[in-house]
């Protein structure tokens, strides 16, 4: 039980449960879909940059495993009211964190709550889980405002390479 | 909480299936430091070491090339080599070796169907038939096909117990019926469908019929003339043989009229730039050096069945699956999907507040490796309005205690989640 433990912490219980910011958003600026055909997990991200370029909103709709879930649900938490360019730092480190190709201190705080998925790293065929709602955000992120239709994020895209090396 | 040790299975085994346990190197690993339980054998089989041994041996002191050397040594390999092919056809209960084609497992067998007899058979406006329960191997290749030359699909439909609806296929059968292609176990699901009846009715309709076997040949005693199928795939890989390999039944008849599929060396009568003329089946459908080795380790897979017996596996397996069914059906939450009359030893089973997935991962935390999913039958997770399940599936080297582990690991996993 003791790698279990490590990977389903009770907050990921609680956000499985009462995922937050689980909803659509009608007036998102930016939104994209998240697909894994694999084991059929699906997201949908909104985003509302304002004009200086900081996550103003974010929400979450689909469906999926607990680590899905609540990966999501920390994740818009965690970015709310940070900057595009800090939001796609944390996209950056998140993911570096989950896949093992970096290994954080210890003492490293700067993940905070996020660093409860390290012990997704432990069990290589859950990482997509975790990682789904992450390549979706960046999805949403480099779509151009003016509406112009990016693909979905899925297992195969350039931007999930590092995800899908690791199954 | 029921207690799991009420069911007396103490008159249960006749045969030692503890003993044939220690035939499965395998089996005897650990994982996150717990015993192994394999309950993932719909995905693939494990090795006894008779196949593994066998290998070896063919590896280090026969290996050849076959069916195209000119010195004795090849010619050894090749005679143990078609031997097999033999060994095939009376475990399939063919009429001749010649109806027999090695290919790289079921998948490709339905692929070289379409791809040949199909393409020459089906055309514009004919119609094919399918089942709710089939693997993707048997529909996207038809899939592929209907679109290519303007044929129908159409769909025997699944009640409720996730049986098959034959009063439903009565009515989907046409005087434009090319071909009705059915699995004999659902992988998702484990029900065992009445292949037979829907043959002889396939073939009262003039329409040829492929029956999906990859699930049923490691467990049940298979027959294809009873069943009266024109064509019979399976994968070695799912018969305690290796990967790489599968098995092509075609009824002489048909297989004669199939033009080829692949082609290249060694599958050929008479080659000129202007005109070729092909082999005659089956070699007509081996196109290229074959799986050499892997098919000796299917000889080994199928002399080893039959020293165990295939009616005592059946009948091992129907245990393990009445016993895992009854302990699983009591745990709260648990809702079994697929609960046909007739079922191969498959549970495949959906939790009230955990997600497949999950399950999966407390289940691999036990070191009960089981699979979670959709089983690439998607239109069958559709049918039960489910994306994924999770599966357990038994062989007849599984013992009642994983049985026991895995009703324990699902209790856990409810526990967990319902929090």
């Amino acid at each position: 039980m003791s790698d279990i433990n490590e990977l389903y912490k009770r907050s990921i219980f609680d956000h499985n449960r009462n995922p937050r910011n689980f909803h659509a958003m009608e007036n998102a600026s930016h939104s994209c879909d998240g697909y894994n055909p694999l084991c059929g997990d699906k997201v949908h991200i909104y985003v509302r940059l304002d004009g200086s370029d900081t996550v103003e909103d974010v929400s979450f709709t689909g469906s999926g495993c607990a680590i899905f879930k609540a990966s999501a649900s920390f994740m818009t938490s965690a970015i709310k009211g940070m900057t595009q360019v800090q939001a796609r730092e944390t996209v950056s480190k998140f993911l570096d964190m989950v896949t093992g190709s970096s290994d954080p201190e210890p003492e490293d705080k700067s993940m905070g709550k996020l660093s409860i998925f390290q012990g997704v790293r432990e069990f290589p065929s859950r990482v997509k889980c975790a990682t789904l709602a992450w390549h979706a955000l960046t999805c949403a992120l480099d779509k151009s405002t003016d509406g112009e239709k990016a693909s979905s994020a899925t297992p195969d895209s350039e931007a999930r390479k590092d995800v899908v090396s690791t199954e | 909480m029921a207690k799991v040790n009420e069911i007396d299975t103490r008159t249960w085994p006749q045969v030692d299936f503890a003993k044939i346990r220690d035939q499965f190197p395998v089996l005897a690993s650990t994982v996150r430091g717990k015993p192994l339980a394999y309950l993932d054998n719909a995905a693939t089989t494990q090795k006894p070491w008779a196949v593994i041994d066998r290998m070896r041996e063919f590896d280090s002191r026969e290996y050849a090339t076959v069916r195209r050397g000119a010195y004795r040594f090849a010619e050894q390999a090749t005679e143990e080599f078609e031997k097999v092919r033999g060994k095939v056809a009376l475990f399939l209960g063919a009429g001749s070796a010649k109806e027999i084609v090695f290919t790289s497992g079921a998948t490709m067998g339905v692929n070289l169907v379409a791809g040949s007899w199909g393409r020459k058979f089906i055309g514009q406006g004919d119609e094919i038939i399918l089942s709710n329960l089939e693997h993707h191997a048997n529909i996207l290749p038809w899939q592929m096909l209907a679109q290519e030359k303007g044929a129908v699909i159409k769909v025997i439909p699944v009640n409720d117990a996730g049986e098959l609806d034959m009063e439903e296929f009565d009515r989907l059968l046409t005087d434009r019926t090319r071909l009705v292609a059915v699995t004999h176990v659902a992988n998702s699901i484990g029900t065992i469908n009445p292949v037979r009846t829907i043959c002889a009715k396939a073939r009262a309709a003039g329409a040829v019929t492929l029956v999906d076997g990859a699930q049923a040949a490691p467990h049940m005693k298979i027959d294809v003339r009873q069943i009266g199928c024109d064509f019979y795939v399976l994968s070695a890989h799912k018969m305690y043989a290796p990967s790489g390999l599968g098995v092509l039944y075609g009824r002489k008849e048909v297989l004669e009229q199939t033009p080829p599929f692949l082609t290249g060396g060694d599958m050929i009568e008479r080659v000129t730039f202007e005109k070729s003329t092909f082999a005659p089946p089956p070699h007509r459908f081996e196109a290229g050096t074959p799986a050499t080795t892997q098919v000796i380790g299917l000889g080994a897979a199928i002399d080893y069945l039959d020293s165990v017996g295939m009616e005592h596996i059946e009948r091992q397996e129907k245990k393990l699956l009445d016993y895992a069914t009854e302990l699983v059906s009591r745990i709260e939450s648990v809702d079994i999907v697929g609960n046909a009359r007739d079922k191969a030893a498959i549970i495949s089973f959906t939790l009230a507040d955990a997600h497949p997935h999950d399950v999966a991962t407390i289940l691999d935390s036990e070191g009960i490796a089981v699979r979670a999913g959709h089983h690439c039958a998607q239109p069958t997770m559709d049918r039960f309005c489910v994306p994924a399940t999770t599966r357990a599936s038994f062989s007849f080297y599984n013992t009642f205690e994983e049985v026991e582990r895995l009703a324990e690991g699902i209790k856990q996993a409810t526990e967990l989640f319902r929090g």
